[in-house]
């Protein structure tokens, strides 16, 4: 018995295993629940704000048409999209068209590969990995993202696709260049660009123990910017330009059904988990609980589990913002969009960056 | 194999068609099934990257053979028909309709009716503004405020439908006077709502007038200038837009309105957002017209006492002969309109709505042709849209607010 659980020790310990393990955990334990829960939650939230109730209709009907106030929607709508048919149309690129959904849906995973959700245990940390590059890392995934509406577009043989197609491709290769820049100031104020080491670093403070070193106090700039560049390259409402439904259909994955379609949507709520993610961790402490270092004697069960919990609830806070967004506001027009990338957020960000340049020479 | 030909066949017939025209330049088709078209309309688009090269609009789909039905139908079996005209305001078609055949016998509606007319035509003034207004800001993104409107034209809705038994198919109008009174209590309830509605505009105007992202979207898009206007025909808040205080209530002095005191709203570019400003300000003017028009409210006779027009009492039909012969001669040969045509324009809610009628003296229209607004906003839509990009297509629709119903009929 004592060999079995030795063995068993011994295979938790191997960090190859362990890398497997955490994948599994954040995937199907964080991400994938809040994604799906967002589905629902958008629809639901946007109910509330239209004074509408919102979907409640889906039922059991062998257990006293059990309702759960809309809940079972989430089940209803992935039973439909794995039962719809699968169409691809004439004229489609066949291969292109069936790998074009994953490569958003690889992408918006990826993030979750660099990102802490608690603070490490001896040598256990709770993050997939804490690759050097860290930020830079996730710069290079979300261009990847690109692929996946340009390849939808260009293979479904239809003209709105095309046109969403190229509309997404000059959007998110446009709002990649702010988002490298308006986190230029962060790299610069905890002088890494490694997600541990920006996380840490917001856990030191000013005056004393008075106010941490978050990055919306240390860049609040560079939190808006950021923000909004993000909410721009996941295509998000106000920037869904991409998928305008009311102009070009639905852009580049009108021509999507079933799973394929669902595949889209899932990615475009996984990404929105994703923003929440990165804006908790790179300007909100991450996971640091602020003034908790104070209670010295905290068991370290307690604090991993409060961590937990704090970042949780502020990544929820970020998805419902961004609900809150795209049904307040009108959407922008494909040009206003670019102009306001190009011409409004490029030189903020710039003096952005240029002002902490000075402010951090002066202090030294 | 097979499959594989026809795929190519596809695909050259395609690009054969493409060879034709400017190699830059891509034909889209917007519409039937096109979100923004509602189902009715298409546009042969093309466009050079976003931008709009050339439109030909195709209209149709909606074509129900109004004017031809209307020579084989009765006086009367006619006013259901001009309830599908409008679908956002179908009581402001009854009362044209009706005012129309009025004229040509040469009477008036008592003054009762001639004010509830009033009331409920301003009604459908809101409800169809409510509808334009809301599906517009709906289609460039603001979601939210398309149904807070909707939930305004609910309460109205549901006011039409007290008075006249339905929302839509309101067939409310006879000639000579209305089919049915207001009930008891009516006009404590139209306050009541009609407040609610005025917190729905104050609420939807904070909201989205001083918007910057929807101001961005629809000022100086789909400019027509003056000159263009008039040449093209416009007339009602497109026309408006443009800085001509032109409105069939004021000019032609029909019905009450000479007693009611309104003001004409007018933009001044004539873009999109002039036209959203026009038609917000109408809301709070019709508002004001139904306040007073409920305060001036006559007592009397909701129809005239003419046996020729009016279908008597069912008291008198199944009491004594004279009504029995009335009824009858009323239902079976209609009603025996003089000889002669007319055209009788009214303010509808895009604009005149017309109805030239001519008869020649037995109990069917020769011609009922109407003339509705729409017709001329769809012919200009090439020359406003030529120029824009492909994204503003819509916002230009959603304020030319096109009804399928009375330009195909």
């Amino acid at each position: 018995m004592n060999e079995i659980i030795n063995i068993a020790i011994n295979i938790l310990l191997d960090p190859f295993i362990q890398t497997i393990l955490k994948i599994v955990v954040i995937i199907f334990m964080f991400v994938m629940p809040l994604a799906t829960v967002l589905t629902l939650m958008e629809r639901k939230w946007s109910a509330m704000i239209q004074d509408r109730v919102g979907p409640n209709r889906a039922n059991l009907p062998f257990a006293d048409n059990f309702r759960g106030r809309g809940a079972l929607h989430i089940a209803a709508d992935a039973l439909k999209s794995i039962f719809k048919e699968d169409f691809i149309p004439r004229g489609a690129d066949r291969f292109l068209f069936t790998i074009a959904p994953y490569f958003g849906f690889a992408a918006a995973l990826s993030v979750f590969a660099i990102v802490p959700f608690a603070a490490p245990i001896g040598d256990f940390t709770f993050q997939i990995t804490d690759v050097k590059p860290g930020l830079l890392y996730i710069f290079a995934i979300t261009s990847l993202g690109v692929y996946g509406s340009v390849l939808a577009g260009a293979s479904s043989n239809s003209k709105f696709a095309l046109l969403g197609g190229t509309r997404a491709s000059a959007q998110m290769l446009s709002y990649e260049v702010f988002i490298g820049i308006s986190l230029l100031g962060i790299f610069m104020v905890y002088e890494s660009t490694q997600i541990s080491v920006i996380v840490d670093g917001q856990n030191t403070y000013w005056f004393g123990n008075l106010i941490p070193k978050w990055g919306i106090f240390t860049q609040p700039v560079a939190f808006v910017l950021f923000f909004v560049a993000m909410i721009a390259e996941t295509k998000r409402a106000p920037f869904d330009a991409p998928e305008g439904e009311s102009e070009i259909v639905a852009g580049y994955f009108l021509e999507y059904s079933g799973m394929r379609f669902g595949a889209f949507m899932l990615a475009e709520y996984i990404a929105i988990v994703g923003v929440s993610v990165l804006m908790v961790t790179l300007f909100l402490g991450g996971y640091h609980i602020p003034w908790l270092h104070l209670w010295e004697s905290a068991p370290q069960a307690l604090v991993t589990i409060l961590q937990i919990l704090k970042f949780t609830l502020l990544s929820v806070f970020f998805c419902w913002l961004q609900l809150q967004i795209r049904w307040t506001i009108p959407k922008f027009r494909f040009d206003q969009t670019m102009a306001l990338g190009w011409k409004k957020m490029l030189p903020v960000a710039m003096a952005n960056v240029l002002v902490t340049a000075i402010i951090i020479l002066l202090a030294n | 194999m097979e499959e594989l030909a026809t795929e190519n066949k596809g695909q050259n017939l395609e690009s054969e068609m493409e060879d034709q025209a400017d190699a830059s330049v891509m034909t889209i088709e917007i519409g039937p099934a096109h979100p923004a078209m509602h189902g009715i309309v298409r546009f042969t688009t093309q466009i050079d990257g976003e931008e709009i090269v050339d439109m030909i609009p195709e209209i149709g789909y909606l074509h129900r053979g109004f004017e031809k039905e209307s020579e084989n139908s009765k006086w009367i079996q006619i006013t259901p028909y001009t309830d599908r005209l409008n679908y956002v305001s179908p009581l402001l078609c009854n009362i044209g309709y009706s005012m129309a055949v009025e004229k040509l016998f040469g009477v008036d509606a008592p003054r009762r009716a001639q004010y509830t007319r009033v009331i409920m035509g301003e009604i459908s003034r809101i409800t169809d503004h409510l509808t334009c207004l809301g599906a517009a800001a709906m289609e460039v993104g603001a979601f939210t405020f398309f149904l807070w409107f909707i939930k305004g034209r609910e309460y109205l809705w549901e006011l039409v439908e007290e008075v006249t038994g339905a929302r839509l198919t309101t067939n409310w109008t006879r000639f000579g006077g209305n089919a049915t009174d207001i009930p008891d209590g009516f006009l404590g309830e139209l306050q009541e709502r009609l407040e609610k509605i005025k917190d729905i505009l104050r609420e939807c105007d904070t909201l989205l007038t001083r918007n910057k992202i929807f101001i961005d979207r629809v000022k100086d898009v789909g400019v027509l200038s003056k000159e263009d206007s008039i040449s093209f025909g416009f007339t009602g808040p497109m026309l408006r837009a443009c800085g001509i205080p032109y409105d069939v209530r004021r000019s032609d002095r029909y019905s009450v309105y000479d007693d009611l005191d309104f003001e004409i709203p007018v933009g001044s570019v004539g873009d999109c957002f002039d036209r959203y400003l026009v038609r917000m300000e109408e809301m709070w003017q019709s508002i004001s017209i139904i306040e007073q028009a409920s305060d001036k409210l006559p007592a009397g006779p909701i129809a005239i006492d003419d046996r020729q027009l009016v279908l008597p009492d069912k008291k008198q039909v199944y009491g004594n002969i004279e009504g029995l012969i009335d009824h009858f001669k009323l239902v079976m040969e209609g009603h025996q309109a003089p000889a002669g045509e007319i055209y009788m324009p009214t303010e509808g809610g895009n604009g005149e709505v017309g109805f030239y009628l001519v008869s020649d003296g037995s109990g069917e229209p020769v011609k009922c042709r109407v003339r509705p607004p729409c017709f001329n906003f769809v012919s200009a839509m090439p020359a406003i849209c030529k120029g824009g990009y492909v994204a503003d297509i819509v916002p230009i629709f959603g304020s030319v607010n096109m009804i399928g119903g009375e330009l195909d009929r």
